[in-house]
């Protein structure tokens, strides 16, 4: 499963995080996932779980909060905006797998659906994103 | 804050060494020595891997005449399919052969994600089939992967040397390992004779050829100079067809150069 190595750079990314600022015990940890890479939340919940096992001592009592983000993706020649969760629907389950994988593949199997370009940004909700960590000395 | 950044690493743990085949322009053979060196490191029995980072315009799976690509198995991230004993990545098993048009932020991102997610386990080698010049993925690989050594190629063109040198003044700049240059495409019927006689003829009087003129700028920077291969007219026709490409003599000129290679820089 895909999910497991976000979730192994999640963690390992913490693990970091508390070494460079000293944290003994992390007590919470805010992960925000973009609605463009279609995460499974159950599986990526049963991945950190199963990595975080080894490091019982410093997340031991940490909550892990994890906040769905709507993708948007704005055309750069029309400047119009749209939502992806209204472009899904005409995609197929292997194009689908493909932005799963590298979500950049937006570009590949999206046109903006006022000019038909593939030129658009993807202006939020594009991966997996630590919004904070929280922890004591 | 991005995750993925702190796991590459990880990620490349078991990997020796790593490998970047660069050069300033498209068209100059990037792809065919990186696709052609992945497959002489695994004849040589070598565990290697093999990763098209050009985007743009991966050519790397049309060279070795991978056409079954797909999904990548999942295994606690991604797993490369092999193909020739060789573990074989590109973006093509998620575009196929669709245009990927991506701006810079994309092809950043794209990179990263890839380098986070991907398992390549064990390997001697992994190389990489880098896009032109010094732009986005360049700069991620010399940014993210500090231990990728370059392998620079360019051909006897003007056009090629005097862009590769600006290449080659940002790695220098950078302190990034370079391994040494390549000078491809040589035309025979311009210097018929083997690059070492070449050298003695002309070293010493003012007639110097274009070959010589290269490994001189090169070593000016003080860079290895690995060695020259000659154009090939049958390598098109070997396109496709592993066999038909070990046997051409641009993968026999290739296979001298990475015996030198490796006897000075044996594996770790």
């Amino acid at each position: 499963m895909h999910e497991w190595a976000l979730a192994d750079a999640v963690i390992t990314t913490t693990l970091k995080v508390a070494e460079n600022e000293g944290l003994k015990e992390i007590s919470e940890i805010i992960v925000k996932i973009g609605e463009l890479q279609t995460i499974d939340t159950e599986i990526f919940n049963f991945a950190l779980k199963e990595v975080m096992q080894p490091q019982k001592k410093l997340l031991e009592n940490a909550k892990i909060k994890i906040k769905s983000e709507k993708a948007i993706l704005k055309c750069k020649v029309c400047k119009h905006e749209w939502l992806f969760k209204n472009a899904v629907k005409n995609l197929s389950e292997d194009e689908t797998e493909s932005l799963h994988f590298i979500p950049e593949t937006a570009h590949v199997y999206l046109r903006c659906p006022k000019c038909n370009s593939p030129d658009f940004e993807i202006i939020q909700g594009r991966g997996i994103w630590i919004d904070s960590i929280s922890g004591e000395r | 804050m991005d995750p993925r950044i702190e796991v590459i690493d990880k990620r490349l743990k078991d990997v020796k060494r790593i490998i970047a085949v660069a050069g300033g322009k498209g068209g100059i053979g990037k792809s065919s020595v990186a696709s052609t060196l992945a497959l002489i490191l695994s004849k040589m029995g070598h565990k290697v891997g093999l990763f098209d980072l050009d985007f743009s315009g991966p050519s790397s799976h049309i060279i070795l005449g991978i056409k079954d690509y797909e999904f990548p198995k999942e295994d606690k991230g991604i797993v490369p399919s092999e193909y020739y004993g060789i573990k074989f990545l590109s973006i093509i098993s998620f575009s196929e052969e669709n245009p990927s048009p991506l701006r810079g932020i994309d092809i950043s991102n794209a990179v990263i994600e890839l380098l986070a997610i991907t398992q390549w386990g064990s390997l001697d080698y992994l190389i990489i089939d880098m896009p032109p010049g010094i732009g986005d993925a360049t700069l991620d690989i010399i940014r993210i992967i500090k231990r990728a050594e370059f392998i620079v190629i360019t051909t006897p063109s003007k056009l090629s040397i005097q862009t590769v040198k600006k290449s080659l003044q940002l790695l220098l700049e950078l302190k990034v390992p370079i391994i040494g240059v390549i000078e491809n495409m040589l035309d025979r019927s311009v210097y018929p004779n083997s690059p070492f006689v070449v050298l003695r003829r002309t070293g010493k009087s003012r007639k110097f050829t274009k070959s010589l003129s290269i490994k001189e700028q090169v070593k000016a920077f003080n860079i290895p100079f690995l060695g020259e291969i000659y154009f090939d007219k049958d390598f098109e026709d070997s396109i496709g067809n592993v066999n038909k490409l070990y046997n051409t003599s641009f993968a026999q000129s290739l296979k001298r150069i990475v015996l030198k290679i490796l006897q000075n820089y044996p594996t770790k």
